[in-house]
């Protein structure tokens, strides 16, 4: 009988990633409410070192794949390892993280196990032994609340920054254990070549901790600066609605909503963005949203914990100047 | 190069959402029913393609009848055959389902490159590109903004956007791409296009004509159940911050957030 919570660990040149801790977080609560074990499996090459990272955080186990050819991570390998580790152990929960690559990752994995998978999870929980889920479909105009049937492992990624990350115990420690699988390199048929850092160096929307956000109201691309400037100042990175991405005046890659990244910060300041459906559907599951509109009447303010009825070009420089008091 | 294109159809993103009293499902009534964004820039993409390369696109939607309009709109944008997947005991089955009835539909024809959106703006899954290359046995590509053929059209090399980076792929074909925003801007069909794609071939295929068996599909198949739909959770409207000039409200905002919502 299928036995055990496994987290997988996403790490990248070698650095364990924040999600890897909010999964081992989450999944530790899980297993307690089991009464079973957790097991983190981290995948890379040279990797070893790192395994003693999730100890602290209350996994009883952690499986390493070692293999130069598991990095930098390609679907192929990865989901050839973890599928030979999951017949052979036989978990009954998996969970990923809902990360770029955590997704490529689960929906090809679950395919080759035959299992049903939640994606993009944010809350999770154990009823009656098995793992129910609830995730935002529509991009969280509705929330389903889904459990799995003759499916093993019970199979689900979460959203990255919903699952709180406990408070490590350095007196904790977990079993490292080397896992055993095979690779055929005729499996492997896509490789990566080149990676390019975005030059930015912003934090990516899906895992900034604030936003500051631009929409219509922003008037051209020539004004942006002056949220650059209060992401600056707050340590924030800038989105934007699907109005102001589809004039032309910011990348696809900044876009909040239904059809662009869906964010959840602590903080998300809305500017100029009068709030359509498909916008509010991408970042209602922020914790604090402000907005900044000058239509007293516009939607978003039905949403915002904060509202602030005025000119974002007048408002905006100055909460920048104000916000320096506190940063 | 021949390609085949997977669509679906969705809620328009504008649609507001209500949950039905069956708590299982939305409610359909007065609901606008468009081709999945992300499947847009997959038919464009094709097309684009097939300008530089020759070779065929075949669209191959699944769904109820209306869904027929979508895959007419992608004939009429250029795309050459069509096959709509329809049949009643489909109705209530997962994404895995589907993937299972796509592959039956695709795998006897020649293909080099298959597209699927990177996800429906639906259920939000994301696992039917996932499900179908595992399926078909290929490489699947997931999240691309950016697709190059190699000129012998045995490779093919691609751009994931990630957190922070790009990461630049190659492959071999055939493979599956699943298309991300960025990817392109789906040109209109124009109206010779609309006129053209009245006589372009459209199969109907039910489960049976796939070889499948009506059993393995329907609610009763799946395994990923619904315990319950819910609207999203409340959110209250704040409180708007006062303050006479834009300098007041600033200043009040900025206190608000350090001393109140504890964010600054």
């Amino acid at each position: 009988m299928a036995q055990g919570v496994w987290t997988i660990a996403e790490q990248r040149d070698g650095e364990i990633r924040k999600i890897s801790y909010e999964l081992v977080s989450e999944g530790r609560r899980l297993a307690d409410a089991l009464g079973q074990e957790l097991t983190v499996l981290l995948i890379g090459s040279n990797i070893k070192d790192k395994a003693a990272a999730f100890g602290p955080y209350g996994a009883n186990k952690v499986m390493v794949a070692d293999d130069s050819r598991l990095e930098p991570y390609t679907t192929d390998a990865y989901v050839s390892v973890i599928s030979q580790l999951v017949k052979a152990n036989e978990p009954a929960v998996l969970l990923l993280g809902a990360s770029v690559q955590g997704k490529d990752l689960a929906g090809r994995l679950a395919a080759r196990l035959d299992v049903a998978m939640a994606q993009d999870c944010t809350v999770f929980a154990i009823e009656g032994g098995n793992l129910v889920a609830t995730r935002p479909i529509y991009a969280g105009k509705a929330y389903a609340k889904v459990t799995f049937e003759n499916s093993w492992p019970q199979m689900a990624t979460a959203r990255p920054k919903v699952m709180s990350v406990s408070e490590p115990d350095p007196s904790k420690s977990a079993e490292v254990m080397d896992a055993a699988f095979t690779l055929d390199d005729a499996d492997l048929k896509t490789k990566v070549m080149d990676v390019v850092k975005d030059e930015s160096g912003k934090v990516d929307l899906t895992e900034a901790d604030k936003i500051v956000s631009g929409g219509r109201g922003m008037k051209g691309p020539e004004n942006y600066y002056i949220l650059e400037a209060l992401a600056d100042v707050i340590g924030a990175s800038v989105g934007a609605s699907r109005s102001a991405v589809d004039a032309g005046w910011r990348p696809h890659s900044d876009q909040v909503g239904q059809t662009g990244k869906v964010v959840s910060p602590n903080l998300y300041v809305a500017c100029g963005i009068s709030g359509a459906i498909q916008h509010l559907a991408g970042m209602s599951t922020s914790k604090v949203i402000v907005a900044i509109n000058k239509d007293a009447d516009a939607p978003i303010f039905q949403k915002a914990d904060y509202g602030v009825v005025g000119d974002l070009f007048d408002v905006v420089p100055a909460l920048t100047e104000e916000a320096k008091k506190y940063v | 190069m021949n390609i085949i294109v997977c669509l679906k159809q969705v809620p328009d993103t504008e649609t507001q959402i209500k949950v039905g009293s069956d708590r299982q499902s939305i409610v359909t009534d007065d609901i606008k029913w468009v081709m999945n964004p992300y499947d847009e820039y997959g038919v464009e993409e094709a097309l684009r393609l097939k300008e530089k390369h020759g070779g065929e696109v075949t669209v191959v939607g699944l769904g109820p009848k209306r869904v027929t309009e979508s895959i007419r709109t992608a004939l009429a944008m250029g795309a050459d055959k069509g096959i709509l997947i329809s049949d009643g005991a489909l109705d209530g089955s997962d994404s895995l389902a589907h993937a299972k009835a796509i592959a039956a539909a695709i795998k006897d024809l020649q293909y080099d490159l298959i597209f699927t959106g990177q996800r429906g703006v639906d259920d939000d899954l994301g696992i039917v590109g996932a499900t179908l290359a595992e399926a078909l046995n290929i490489p699947q590509l997931s999240l691309i903004v950016k697709v190059e053929v190699a000129e012998d059209g045995k490779s093919v090399k691609v751009q994931r956007p990630i957190e922070g980076e790009t990461l630049v792929i190659t492959s071999t074909l055939p493979a599956l791409i699943t298309a991300q925003k960025g990817l392109n801007e789906p040109r209109y069909a124009s109206l010779p296009g609309i006129m053209k794609a009245k006589k372009k071939p459209l199969a109907e295929k039910s489960l049976a004509d796939l070889g499948l068996n009506s059993a393995d599909f329907g609610a009763g198949a799946r395994k990923m159940k619904i315990l319950e739909l819910t609207p999203p959770p409340a959110r209250e409207a704040g409180k708007i911050v006062p303050g006479e000039t834009p300098q007041e409200k600033a200043a009040q905002l900025a206190k608000l957030l350090h001393d109140e919502a504890k964010v600054l």
